[in-house]
């Protein structure tokens, strides 16, 4: 399920919980109260999604993968500041590759398509 | 005032905020500049405003009041404005009745709208929002939407779908028919929301799980299409066609496979066909083999299928991705119950990861390891943990030294093996035992009589070494206390390991040291009062040597705590040292313990998961250290020969005598029981009293019941009732009310040339089959006898130790000593061979004589 953290509490404490840890001796899954957290980090910055604690956390490592493929498409070569400056397009690709805490579209192709026809709309 | 002149700006300014403060004052201004432009009404700075106010939530300040600004540009014409509206309202809506209201009205509308892509956005935002009465609202209009042509909508509307069911579970029959249909999708993304929306409802609904059952054949096609063609660039990642839909079919395919053994068989190949065939270097190629290995598990496959997918964990195990090997042990951890026998196959690979550098990974494996011991390889598997315990996080100790004892309680291949295991522990991580532990471990040496010597030499010789770790303290303390008497008299160590005598002396000096150390507590300290008191009685039974001095060190450390700051301390101390004076009364009450009850250390379940924290009361443990002393009705049912008949007179004597511990002399519990015949269920002990002849003068112990009857009533009264009252110290008082030791009766072994030599033998009722034997050499020819040496040879199935003798030359009319120790099973006969060489006037006298003159129930009667 793919986490909006809408509280900056939450936020706060997902990332006190997950910066400090070793990218090459730990593995990429956090518990988290009853769920668990996992994340990917992509040079600063990370993407974190909260799952069920029955959830296939490897293919969520995948999907997270996928998101970050797509937003580097879209961007070309996505940066931090891409994504600060558009975060509202951030939020509209998040909704094309996931939705209702699912995944949504797997193929990067039809994702991107419908982007740039959304943006043309504009 | 303005704000900035767009989103771009903003940001660029927050970002050049070198303070929080700063950052603050930006976002206060542009707030207010924000709210002032939301009252001109301009549809044109309306956007603009509302993504600068996104931009401000985002950071975490309040934008509330946004919320009807958005619903207004929702209801805007141009597609962009429709777009940021939708998005304010998914970040900015709370519980807001009103606005919840007009934004189904909205959504409604926008989902009947004539474009798809605002038929989208309204979709989306439900997805994102899905209140429980927006979700009765728009039911109607989501099923339709299933059904739509278009399938960006189909898709969308699927996983709607989901979030009402999820919601409202009621609203499902609405979408069982449609979802069907979804099954023959040809689209990708259609069909993998469908199969996740079925999903769903096969886990809310074991009713719509057996309809869907159907479809198992429909779904093993898609599965073995994915697996089977080739290379298709749409929906491949690193060579593998779609895995999320392979992995959402595999986990759908579990929950109609379970409990189902046709639909299991129908995907009995498929499964092992994936899990064969799925390449397994990549993260992609194993979350699906993960997903198989789950559904193999849950489903009724058949047992080959099984293995494969355990050998698949055990692969996973192997490999260097921490992610892989994490995943393996959560499902192994799950999979031990079920299945223990193939998880075994993998145990060193499991123990391998007892050293890896992730302690989540550490903290998996060590709850697969307690789940892995077994009778077969407890020696093993205890053995790693124990070198693990060495150099484990501080935060596993409490579990693993409950885990490995209880381990070892339940497996242990023999005592001495059980014994050896729980002394490492206290060695290794005597700071992390739990209390119940520490009981248990007394317990057991209580019980093992043959090992007490060697029990407590171990725990001498490691609190010498150590005295930082507490339970081992308090074990040792304990033990040393209640055995120092065997510590003292020696003995071998199978091992044929060099010994080092102990002498009472060593003893006091480490106990007093463990009272100077820094580690020393309130607990140890309490413990050390127990352990001497106990003490001055052991060593007054051996007579040692040093004994006056000792005694008098003992004398002063007890007086030392007399006013001691800690009032339990201070009380004890006074009472102890009040009956250190009592000689009289002191051996019976500071007699040997009874064995408490044999019984299962129980605990809770000790989780990696669950921090143990115990729970218990400083009460229960002292219960549990001085077993059901308090209860003794609930000994009777325990088969130990002699402990439980002594605990059944004690609670003669006990029950009546502390009912009228009153001065009348002739109601006085002790002396009336000791002079009745004894009854039934004390007749182990009692049987003891008989056969020695009532004549010989009484022992300091026989008089007790007199020394009953004189000690006031009141200082009686001072030993019995704060023990009742304040059980943390109970342990010493509570065997106040000991029946009188037997007397001791002596056989005549040997009498030749003017050498008389008798065996004293003494059973203790805690220690049933090992008997002391205390030798004397008389010589009653009025000429010394010179070189004595006794040899004594017992039966095979019993061991005898043997100290020095006191002297091998006897003056004339002298009399020396040597003591010697039989183990024997219950109700052997004790037959001694012995072996005497002696010269006396100059002539060298080597004589044998076999002996066999205790009585037959000495070893107690079996």
């Amino acid at each position: 399920m793919p986490h909006r953290c809408l509280q900056v509490r939450l936020r706060g404490e997902v990332h006190r919980l997950i910066a400090p840890r070793d990218q090459k001796y730990q593995s990429n899954f956090v518990e988290f109260r009853n769920d668990k957290i996992v994340y990917r980090r992509y040079a600063g910055l990370f993407f974190c999604v909260c799952v069920d604690s029955n959830d296939n956390e490897l293919a969520y490592l995948e999907a997270i993968h996928l998101f970050v493929e797509v937003l580097d498409a879209f961007f070309q070569n996505v940066c931090e500041l891409d994504l600060v400056f558009s975060f509202y397009k951030v939020y509209a690709i998040l909704d094309e590759v996931f939705l209702a805490g699912e995944i949504e579209e797997t193929s990067k192709q039809v994702v991107l398509d419908r982007l740039d026809y959304l943006e043309k709309l504009e | 005032m303005s704000g900035h002149y767009n989103l771009k700006a903003l940001i660029k300014a927050i970002r050049s905020c070198k303070t929080l403060a700063d950052e603050r004052s930006v976002i206060q201004k542009e707030s207010a500049a924000i709210r002032t432009s939301f009252k001109e009404e301009d549809s044109f700075a309306r956007y603009n405003n509302i993504a600068k106010l996104l931009y401000i939530h985002m950071l975490g300040y309040p934008a509330h009041f946004g919320q009807i600004e958005c619903l207004k540009l929702v209801a805007s014409p141009r597609f962009a404005d429709k777009r940021l509206g939708y998005l304010g309202i998914m970040l900015l809506l709370d519980e807001n009745q009103e606005v919840l209201t007009l934004v189904t009205n909205s959504l409604k509308n926008d989902m009947n709208h004539s474009n798809m892509y605002a038929v989208g956005l309204a979709l989306c935002t439900f997805a994102n929002i899905s209140s429980e009465e927006m979700s009765r609202d728009l039911a109607n209009e989501i099923e339709k939407l299933l059904g739509s042509s278009n399938t960006y909508i189909r898709k969308k509307a699927a996983l709607c779908a989901l979030r009402v069911i999820r919601r409202v579970p009621d609203l499902m029959d609405h979408f069982v028919g449609k979802a069907k249909s979804l099954l023959q999708d040809r689209n990708h993304g259609v069909l993998l929301a469908g199969v996740t929306l079925i999903t769903e409802m096969c886990a809310l609904d074991e009713r719509v799980c057996d309809e869907f059952r159907k479809a198992t054949g429909l779904l093993v096609k898609h599965l073995k299409n994915l697996v089977t063609t080739g290379y298709s660039a749409e929906h491949d990642v690193l060579g593998i066609t779609d895995p999320f839909l392979q992995t959402k079919i595999l986990r759908l395919l579990r929950l109609l496979g379970k409990g189902d053994a046709t639909a299991s068989e129908t995907m009995n190949d498929i499964l092992a066909q994936v899990a064969t065939n799925t390449d397994s270097t990549k993260n992609v190629g194993n979350s699906i083999l993960y997903e198989t290995v789950l559904s193999v598990l849950e489903i009724e496959a058949d047992s080959g299928l099984r293995v494969m997918a355990i050998n698949i964990l055990g692969k996973f195990l192997t490999n260097r991705d921490n992610n892989i090997r994490y995943v393996a042990l959560n499902t192994l951890n799950k999979v031990v119950s079920m299945d223990t026998n193939a998880v075994q196959r993998h145990r060193n690979t499991i123990l391998d990861c007892l050293r890896d550098g992730d302690i989540s990974i550490r903290r998996r494996a060590l709850e697969l390891c307690y789940a892995l011991v077994n009778e077969g390889n407890v020696r093993v598997m205890i053995r790693e943990l124990l070198s693990f315990l060495e150099v484990a996080d501080n935060e596993f100790k409490l579990g693993m030294t409950t885990q490995i004892c209880l381990a070892a309680e339940r497996f242990a291949p023999n005592k001495r093996w059980q014994i050896d295991t729980v002394l490492r522990v206290l060695k290794v991580a005597g700071n992390y035992v739990r209390e119940e532990i520490l009981a248990a471990f007394i317990r057991l040496t209580c019980h093992t009589p043959e090992l007490q010597f060697y029990t407590a030499q171990r725990l001498y010789a490691a609190l010498s070494s150590d005295l930082s770790q507490e339970s081992l303290t308090l074990a040792a303390i304990w033990i040393i206390g209640e055995f120092g008497d065997v510590l003292l008299q020696g003995g071998t160590i199978d091992d044929g390991e060099e010994v080092k005598q102990v002498t009472d002396t060593d003893i006091i000096d480490l106990l007093e040291l463990v009272l100077s150390s820094p580690y020393a507590n309130t607990l140890t300290r309490q413990f050390v009062l127990v352990a001497l008191s106990k003490l001055s009685v052991r060593l007054a039974e051996l007579s040692t040597p040093n004994q006056s001095t000792n005694q008098d060190r003992i004398a002063e450390i007890l007086a030392n705590f007399s006013s001691n700051l800690e009032l339990e301390i201070q009380q004890r101390a006074v009472e102890f040292g009040t009956l250190y004076g009592m000689r009289d009364i002191k051996m019976g009450v500071l007699e040997r313990m009874p064995p408490p009850e044999i019984r299962a250390t129980m605990m809770g379940t000790v989780s990696e998961r669950k921090p143990v924290g115990s729970t218990r009361t400083d009460k229960d443990t002292v219960v549990d250290l001085i077993g059901d002393d308090s209860a003794p009705a609930a000994i009777n049912g325990n088969g130990t020969s002699s402990g439980p008949s002594t605990q059944d007179l004690l609670a003669d004597i006990f029950g009546t005598g502390a009912a009228d511990m009153s001065p009348s002399p002739s109601g006085s519990a002790p002396g009336a029981s000791a002079g009745q015949p004894p009854r039934s269920a004390a007749a182990d002990i009692m049987s003891l009293f008989d056969s020695s002849p009532a004549p010989v003068p009484p022992t300091s112990a026989a008089s007790l019941p007199p020394a009953n009857a004189q000690a006031t009533s009141g200082s009686l009264f001072d030993l019995v009732t704060p023990s009742s009252s304040a059980p943390s110290s109970a342990a010493p008082a509570a065997p106040a009310a000991q029946p009188p030791k037997p007397q001791l009766q002596s056989y005549s072994a040997y009498d030749k040339n003017g050498l008389k030599i008798t065996l004293t033998p003494k059973v203790s009722p805690t220690q049933p089959g090992v008997i002391q034997i205390l030798a004397r050499f008389a010589s009653t020819a009025g000429e010394a006898i010179s070189g004595v040496n006794f040899q004594v040879a017992v039966p095979k199935t019993q061991q005898l130790q043997m100290q020095a003798m006191s002297s091998s030359d006897i003056a004339a009319g002298g009399v020396e000593t040597q003591q010697m120790r039989i183990h024997a099973p219950a109700g052997a006969a004790i037959r001694l061979r012995m072996r005497i060489t002696y010269s006396r006037g100059g002539q060298n006298v080597t004589d044998q004589q076999d002996f066999s003159g205790f009585p037959a129930d000495l070893t107690g009667s079996r």
